[in-house]
């Protein structure tokens, strides 16, 4: 019955290839002798091992994982909340105010977001004194806020689509709520929270603008370091820094669907 | 019968309903809601050479006395210099270009996705998200060394032999597009997709089986449908895009100036807080329209459904 229409397929494969010829190409270009990107000079794994050697973008790599792993932690729990609240809480006051708030930071510029925060920070510093000065603990906040959002989505149409009869069986058994939460809800939408915590742990690590208005001295990041690089042109190292995150990255997600088209079996 | 057990549900409900709504509630009220109070405060007050540089606007002249001093000239500036002026015109053209195109490239993209095999549709879509994942800022990146006077493109149609001289494509606002659409795209398939697999088939065959031709019945049935689809999508790239940074700074030129970029250079390198904080004000209002507009859009759908 159905037909195939071919312009239709003919701008789905330009599209794909939109998408994935810059970073094949960067690929490419990262095992490239030369430093030039047009001159193919031999095969060379020469900018890993710089790469491997460049202390500053190594300090800056595990500032932002660290960053990134706090971040998704607190985002998950938080957004968490922020679902429970719009599935489970029905209409309550302040509701339409609640889902504004949480949902405008997915919008939001990242200027915007960056530059009150800093201002923030700098206002709390002088009334309150914390946070005394700015670095780990400010771009955490500062991530944490808008990560919460993306996670909340994910668990939110998780927790929609869950089928309740497990837990009111579970009640007429006579658990307590939290009980019920904990034991029969949570490992159900567990697979949500894994997806919004790597979700909340992608967009902390690739985070430039807000983390360079609200960082402070000797609190660089990874993207704050490739940034400062990249503004000097075209540089091999990052070639093979991207092509590393493309692995890490392809890796992860052969693993997330090997276990998900598991999952339903078992 | 006995009252204490449902006592205590009652209550453990209203615990956790504090906890569901409360905890978030505060977080993003301390943290994204207050600072916008603080940003509009500091729009209204004047710089100094100072450590923050900017002055209070209020002070203790002396005991009992409060003085309030409002200083409206950043936003007049904003208003009479022509610069700001035209970041602002060209922030939003620019937004309005790149919506459109992804809508154009995005829309038929989703459309075949949607309509493929059931099979194909999960690995077609993974493949979307999957750039969405590497780093946003190494794949602009990519495009310094393609779009480059040296680069890949110029070689590559020199070597086809359609162009004589490399073309000036890095830097100009034509890179500003490529750039944004490259970076944005997902944005607008994932809603569309999303809507587009909700629809129901058996309208278009009702519609077939009436003498309707498939594109009349594209046009009149699942075009219409798929509106709340394109309002996600387009409001997803629009909104950011405005504000974008990263873009212009890495392929545009210097001389076509954005907003986000304008704010950037006010603040890290003028240091001119107050001048950055009325910047993102005014950027703010014209963003509010936009965003009501879809939530309202987007209620008044979700009910009309139902």
């Amino acid at each position: 019955m159905k037909r195939r229409s071919w312009p239709l397929l003919g701008i789905l494969a330009f599209g794909y290839a939109f998408l994935y010829v810059p970073i094949l190409l960067l690929i490419l270009y990262s095992f490239n002798e030369s430093r030039l990107v047009t001159v193919w000079s031999g095969f060379s794994t020469k900018w890993y091992g710089e790469l491997l050697h460049n202390q500053q973008l190594l300090d800056a790599a595990w500032l932002s994982v660290r960053i990134a792993a706090t971040n998704a932690t607190v985002a998950v729990v938080l957004g968490t909340l922020a679902a429970n609240a719009l599935v489970r809480q029905g209409r309550f006051r302040g509701r339409t105010g609640f889902e504004l708030l949480l949902m405008a930071p997915l919008v939001m510029p990242d200027v915007i977001i960056g530059l009150s925060l800093l201002l923030l920070f700098v206002a709390m510093q002088q009334t309150i004194g914390w946070p005394d000065g700015r670095g780990f603990t400010t771009i955490a906040i500062a991530h944490i806020t808008f990560s919460m959002a993306y996670v909340a989505v994910v668990v939110r149409s998780r927790l929609a689509q869950m089928d309740g009869s497990l837990e009111e069986a579970a009640m007429d058994l006579g658990a307590r709520p939290l009980g019920v939460y904990l034991q029969i809800t949570l490992p159900l939408i567990a697979p949500a929270l894994l997806s919004g915590w790597l979700l909340a742990f992608t967009l902390s690590l690739d985070d430039l603008v807000i983390a360079s208005f609200v960082s402070g001295p000797g609190s660089t990041t990874l993207p704050m370091v490739v940034y400062s690089s990249v503004r000097m042109g075209v540089s091999p190292q990052i070639n093979a820094l991207a092509t590393l995150i493309v692995l890490i990255v392809a890796i992860a997600v052969l693993i997330a669907g090997f276990t998900m088209r598991r999952g339903p079996n078992r | 019968m006995n009252q204490t057990p449902n006592m205590q549900a009652r209550q453990t409900s209203r615990l956790s309903r504090l906890v569901n709504i409360g905890v978030p509630y505060f977080w993003l009220g301390l943290f994204f809601l207050l600072p916008f109070v603080i940003v509009l405060q500091i729009s209204l007050s004047e710089p100094a050479l100072a450590q923050p540089p900017y002055r209070l606007l209020w002070e203790w002249v002396e005991e009992g006395l409060l003085q309030i001093q409002i200083n409206l000239q950043n936003f007049m500036l904003i208003w009479e210099d022509d610069i700001y002026l035209y970041a602002f015109l060209n922030s939003l053209w620019v937004a309005l270009v790149c919506t459109l195109i992804c809508l154009l490239l995005g829309y038929p993209m989703a459309y075949a996705i949607a309509t493929a095999r059931e099979r194909h549709r999960i690995p077609l879509l993974m493949l979307i998200i999957l750039p969405f994942w590497t780093s946003f800022l190494i794949r602009v990146y990519a495009w310094i060394g393609i779009l480059n006077t040296n680069g890949l493109l110029n070689h590559f149609l020199l070597w086809l032999g359609v162009i004589d001289t490399p073309l000036q494509i890095l830097h100009t606002q034509t890179a500003v597009y490529i750039g944004v659409v490259y970076s944005y795209l997902p944005f607008m398939i994932l809603p569309l997709y999303a809507n587009l697999t909700r629809l129901d088939p058996t309208l278009l065959e009702a519609a077939a089986d009436l003498g309707c031709r498939p594109l009349r019945a594209f046009m009149r049935v699942t075009l219409p449908l798929s509106m709340p689809g394109i309002v996600a999508g387009s409001m997803l790239v629009f909104i950011p895009v405005v504000g974008e940074f990263v873009i212009p700074d890495l392929l545009g030129s210097p001389g076509s100036l954005m907003v986000g970029k304008l704010m950037w250079t006010e603040f890290f390198s003028n240091k001119d807080w107050p001048l950055a904080s009325a910047l993102a004000i005014v950027l703010l209002g014209l963003l509010v329209i936009p965003f009501v507009l879809m939530q309202r859009l987007q209620q008044n759908l979700d009910e009309g459904r139902t």
